[in-house]
């Protein structure tokens, strides 16, 4: 017992350095997104649904608005394997070529909706000095009948934007506007109160008085916290915004009726729901299948940039 | 907590009067015609004329202006005469309809039998089904009641009214037989008989409006549970030794309610005007059958009233919401 | 309230006497569903063939016409001709006798008295009636004695059968609406719900836009009609769910109008319930060629005006061409089947006016190719498109949002480009199309486009005012806040004479020559109307639903009075 052996430290205090480079919060991110299995697999639904959408046209030889009126009403066959309409276009063609305007119109006004919603949720919730005005404003915006809201923007813009975008290009800026300027209410209120709450929490209060400015604490803080009921308002107005556009194609007020898309496909297809149910099976389940893989993938990410969920 | 309402409340006044104009500039700006569903065979001088008749010849500031008037105040009297037997509004132009010459709100009164019965109740039902469902899914996250009922959710929440409407009159009415597929609004309920008649006319329109709802609610409460779920005063009352029960419908609930109740809160004026497909499909004729039709014959006093309506309900259950917040995590603070 | 005492008697007649055939009210309830819903009863106040369709069961004219457009007595002892002195002689007045004995339904006996008073509440200036048109010349209504009246007209009428026929003129009871005239006309909501009539019904309950619940009328002429004691008139919906209540689920007796497709319809009646019932009236859907320049580079007052010329819709060649690319059989049997006929005429009836061209009925892609290509139209460039001095024959063709409408724009989009011209299409909301709105650029008179698509009609049998729609002095303009009928800018001053000597003619003969020749001038000879289907109107009735008689000529409720049940 004399030999006092040298005093070492405990392994665990040992200082070696990092065994790994250092990760990029991004990164970590990315590996847990890649271990949700449902936001991979509607991630892989999504790109096929893209690929085939905005490929698929090259490859297939019928065009989306050739009418072809001894072919109609055919059911699938493999010259038309989902069949033909009631003027005998391909149907194929037609949900690729719908496809293509469905989920451009679907993603871009859902971005420019979320982006206006959480904006301005944002800043009403974190400045009480703004709160007052933009929530009234909001409230404004709720309760505009919606249909001449609709028709108005018509009038004033369409040509105009016609004459600068030249048609097809103009009416997409329009109708992406149209849906986007008349869908983020929700967005807003919702991510206002959930803000109104978070700001009165600890950390954010511990935040300020380390002296985190304003910009960081919404980029940093808030931000990441709020990122539930954003992603789930962004699945739903995907969802949203594609119906909505064939509403508006319905009412004359979307594309020219001869540009096909899976809203105005399936609205026309109901008419036809007891002879001939297939033609309303196609363009549904499109419009399913992407929602789902977008509500998926929106999972995962929530999941992916929650870290508390990100440590297990 | 109460004087914040009050200043809300007053403060809602100018907000409201400021919406109405702009609600009776748009309508203004807006194009259309009152004459636009009469056929091509009657001339356009005597199209002229009818306009004139309906006082579309005068300026917009006048008839804003009776607008204002008829609404606010003899409106108001017409209600207390009714009410005290009164004759105040006597004498006195209501706001009239342009389509039926009459009085726009008796015929905003006499749609609200069907919109209540079945408008209303869907949403009830649709938050009813919704809270449990989003609970329970959040509570065992990816178990198989999650994902069935994520499934079941978003297909309903993509398939439109226009459609899931038409499926279930195939299915139930035609192939079936066992539904009405028109809404019978005359239909009283005095007995046992009449009333299963009224359930049988409203389950397949309550059901296709409730499942968006649900959709929507479910969602919602489902990604706000989950973001509580996680926190540390979850593990804190769980250490304390609270039951399961205690913990998480107590505590988490509360805590993730507050996007729920701004969802809630901002659907429930479109109950009044928002059920426009459903509502022609099943033909129930409420007050969004009422708006839509108002608003293709450009029937202005009438749409100008309808949606004034539900800008009140939207202003008033804003406020409701907001002074929820409060209630629900009282370290949010007005003043 | 007059609900119950005719209920109970109805079911005490049924028990009494199971003979009864034909009882009043002795067939118990009929459902009819009309997917627009009327907004009120009083067809002076709109327009509307919704409005006009519900109170023709309450409210009556002196005479209808019947399903072949002959003029038949209905509250007149016969119909005044020449040949009866009814009519005289130099056509400034005709004089109807009222069959004695006729009653209100309030019991109080019906008079000449209401008849001028009708005439007088439609032509009162401030009350903005919907139906002046049928009034007009009319200078005065004479109140001989309480059965005879006498509408005298400015000039000589060679139709003076305007006023008081058919379902746009009905006579309301002078009593009920002595206080409802002129600017007072929209105050009188409970006159409007529930008119006073000498139709086999009355109202009980209105709900506007919703439905209308009316029982049978007890001071009814006829002690046996209508067969009917109740009737649920249910609006709103579609057409599909309509034809469907009735084919399909047989909830209901009969629904109007479904424009629905053919096969569609075809479907439906395969359930067994009912059957689909047509009938062909004058409207007529048509390619409107516009003959000035709706180019946006131009100024706003000057666009589509006569100031600039089409560029190259004035040539006839390119209209003769674009008509003879169109399949017209084809676009019938996928639009309309049994509801439409191919036609090349814009006044396809009645038989007297009308010409029966058959030249268009074949489609030629050939002989229109050949045509531009003569015409020195070619496709210099190589992209599909023909030019000629620079200008592409590119068109711009609108029409209003309908499934059938835009299946006809694919389908003419593609025969056009076949014979190299470049077609972009457009649809509007049909509130939008069909208004007045000085300042939308959207309403079919504005026509800011090349060529655009609708239907029309006249009201019941006589096109001159029809015809008389193309004169110079109708065409649009911003003079006229764009009001005019003359929607493709024609103007030829030998049409416009032709028109005066149609308005000096009496001789029914001689009128028909005349309405042909003008008929032809613009479609057959100038191309610059395109008709493509004579539609008609297709209904539908369940098949225990008796004595139904469709009718375009008037309202389809024309005969509601004998409509019974057929019972098994």
């Amino acid at each position: 017992m004399t030999d006092t052996p040298d005093p070492k430290p405990i392994a665990a205090l040992a200082d070696e350095g990092p065994t790994a480079p250092p990760r990029s919060h991004w990164r970590d991110v990315w590996d847990q997104f890649k271990t949700h299995r449902g936001a991979l697999a509607g991630g892989i639904v999504l790109l096929f649904i893209i690929l085939a959408v905005f490929i698929g046209p090259y490859l297939w030889p019928y065009d989306a608005t050739f009418i072809d009126i001894r072919a109609r009403n055919q059911g699938p066959s493999l010259a038309h394997p989902f069949g033909t309409d009631q003027l005998g276009r391909d149907t194929l063609a037609r949900m690729m070529a719908g496809g293509q305007t469905s989920i451009s119109v679907g993603l871009t006004a859902m971005l420019l909706a979320l982006v206006l919603g959480s904006l301005i949720g944002v800043l009403a919730g974190f400045f009480r000095r703004l709160d007052g005005p933009l929530m009234r404003f909001t409230d404004l915006f709720l309760s505009l009948p919606l249909l001449p809201l609709l028709l108005v923007m018509v009038l004033l813009f369409r040509e105009a934007l016609n004459s600068t975008f030249g048609p097809e290009q103009g009416i997409f800026i329009l109708i992406v506007v149209a849906i986007g300027v008349t869908s983020w209410m929700p967005t807003a209120r919702i991510v206002r109160g959930d803000v109104l709450a978070l700001k009165e929490r600890e950390f954010i209060l511990a935040a300020r008085s380390i002296g985190t400015t304003n910009f960081n604490l919404i980029t940093r803080h808030i931000l990441p916290n709020v990122m539930s009921p954003i992603m789930v308002s962004a699945t739903l107005g995907i969802a949203n915004a594609i119906i909505t556009e064939s509403a508006l194609s319905f009412l004359g007020l979307g594309f020219p009726p001869d540009f096909p898309t899976w809203g105005r496909l399936l609205n026309d297809a109901t008419q036809y729901l007891q002879d001939y149910p297939e033609r309303v099976f196609w363009p549904g389940l499109a419009i399913s299948l992407t929602v789902l893989a977008i509500n998926y993938m929106g999972d995962g990410l929530r999941d992916a940039l929650d870290p508390r969920i990100r440590g297990r | 907590m109460l004087t914040y309402t009050i200043r809300r409340l007053v403060l809602s006044i100018p907000t409201l009067l400021f919406i109405s104009l702009v609600i009776f500039l748009l309508l203004e700006l807006a194009p259309g015609d009152p004459m636009a569903q009469v056929p091509l065979t009657v001339p356009p001088e005597v199209k002229e004329r009818m306009r004139e008749a309906l006082g579309l010849g005068e300026p917009t500031h006048i008839r804003f202006g009776k607008w204002m008037w008829q609404f606010f105040v003899v409106e108001p009297l017409v209600f207390t005469d009714h009410l005290l037997g009164t004759t105040l509004a006597e004498g006195q132009q209501r706001v009239l309809s342009w389509q039926f010459r009459s009085p726009v709100m008796d015929v905003i009164v006499q749609r609200m039998p069907q919109t209540l019965w079945v408008v209303a109740m869907s949403y009830v039902v649709g938050i009813l089904i919704a809270l449990p469902i989003g609970i329970y899914s959040a509570y065992r996250q990816y178990s198989l009641f999650d994902q069935a009922g994520t499934f079941v959710t978003m297909v309903g929440y993509s398939v439109p009214p226009f459609f899931s409407g038409v499926l279930v009159i195939v299915i139930f009415s035609v192939e079936l037989g066992w539904l009405p597929s028109i809404y019978d609004t005359t239909l009283v309920v005095i007995d046992w008989e009449t009333f299963k008649l009224q359930l049988m006319q409203m389950v397949m329109p309550v059901m296709v409006l409730a499942l968006q709802t649900t959709a929507q609610i479910s969602r919602f409460m489902r990604a706000s549970m989950l973001d509580n779920l996680n926190q540390d005063y979850v593990r804190t009352a769980r250490a304390k030794g609270l039951s399961e029960w205690t913990v998480v419908m107590v505590h988490v609930l509360r805590n993730s309610m507050i996007p729920v109740v701004t969802v809630i809160a901002l659907g429930v004026p479109y109950i009044f005007g928002g059920a426009i497909i459903t509502e022609q499909i099943f033909k129930v004729n409420g007050l969004g059958q009422l708006l839509i039709t108002a608003i293709q014959a450009n029937d202005l006093p009438m749409v100008q009233t309808v949606t004034f309506m539900i800008a009140v309900l939207i202003v008033m259950f804003n406020i409701v919401a907001d002074v929820l917040y409060g209630v629900l995590d009282p370290r949010i603070r007005y003043d | 309230m007059t609900l119950k005492p005719i209920l109970l008697g109805a079911t005490a007649l049924v028990g009494l006497a199971s003979m009864a055939m034909a009882e009043r009210g002795s067939d118990g309830h009929v459902n009819l569903i009309y997917w627009q819903a009327p907004s009120i009863m009083n067809p002076y106040l709109t327009g509307g063939t919704k409005e006009r369709e519900a109170a023709s069961l309450v409210i009556e004219p002196l005479a209808r016409y019947n399903e072949k457009g002959e003029l038949v007595p209905y509250l007149s002892d016969g119909i005044p001709t020449v040949g009866n002195g009814g009519v005289a002689e130099d056509l400034k007045s005709i004089t109807w006798k009222i069959k004695p004995g006729m009653k209100w339904s309030d019991g109080t006996p019906f008079t000449a008295k209401d008849v001028k008073f009708t005439a007088e509440y439609c032509m009162n200036p401030e009350g903005g009636c919907a139906q002046l048109a049928k009034f007009e010349g009319v200078s005065e209504v004479e109140v001989v004695d309480d059965l005879t009246v006498t509408v005298h007209f400015d000039g000589p009428q060679p139709n003076p059968y305007g006023p008081f026929t058919g379902g746009t003129s009905p006579i309301i009871q002078a009593a009920q609406y002595a206080e409802c005239t002129g600017a007072r006309a929209s105050e009188c909501a409970d006159e409007n719900f529930h008119p006073v009539g000498t139709g086999p019904f009355v109202v009980d309950e209105f709900r506007p836009n919703d439905v209308i619940s009316l029982s049978a009328n007890e001071n009814y002429r006829d002690p046996d009609k209508p067969a009917f004691a109740t009737m649920t008139f249910k609006g709103g919906g579609d057409a599909t769910s309509a034809g469907r209540a009735v084919l399909e689920t047989g909830e209901f007796d009969y629904a109007w109008n479904l424009q629905l497709a053919p096969d569609v319809i075809a479907n439906m009646e395969e359930a067994g319930q009912g059957e689909a019932i047509a009938a062909f009236g004058t409207l007529v859907e048509r390619l409107e060629m516009n003959l000035t320049d709706p180019s946006t580079d131009l100024p706003d007052g000057e666009r589509a005006t006569t100031k600039h010329p089409h560029p190259f819709l004035t040539d006839p060649a390119v209209r003769k061409a674009l008509s003879m690319a169109i399949d017209r059989v084809l676009l019938t049997e996928v639009g309309y089947g049994k509801a439409g006929k191919p036609t090349c005429d814009w006044v396809p009836a009645p038989e007297i006016y009308a010409a029966n061209n058959t030249h268009c009925l074949e489609q030629d892609i050939e002989g229109a190719k050949a045509l531009l290509e003569e015409a020195g139209w070619t496709d210099s460039d190589g992209d599909g498109v023909r030019e000629k001095d620079g200008m592409k024959l590119s068109v711009l063709y609108q029409t209003s949002t309908n499934a059938v409408r835009q299946d006809f724009q694919a389908l003419i989009k593609q025969w056009w480009g076949e014979i190299g011209v470049e077609t972009e299409l457009r649809n509007i909301n049909a509130s939008v199309f069909f208004g007045g709105d000085p300042g939308s650029p959207d309403t079919f008179v504005k026509f800011y486009a090349d060529v655009e698509m609708y239907a029309n009609n006249f009201d019941g049998t006589d096109p001159q005012s029809y015809l008389a729609s193309r004169t110079c002095e109708k065409i649009p303009r911003p003079a006229t806040q764009w009001q005019g009928e003359n929607i493709n800018r024609y103007c030829d001053p030998e049409y416009d004479a032709l028109i005066k000597e149609l308005g000096g003619t009496a001789e029914l003969s001689k009128r028909g020559e005349i309405a042909i020749k003008l008929n032809n001038m613009v479609t057959k000879d100038s191309n610059v109307i395109i008709p493509l289907v004579h539609r008609g109107r297709v209904s539908a009735k369940s098949n225990t639903l008796g004595g139904v008689v469709m009718n375009t000529w008037d309202t389809e409720l024309w005969n509601a009075a004998d409509w019974y049940r057929i019972k098994e």
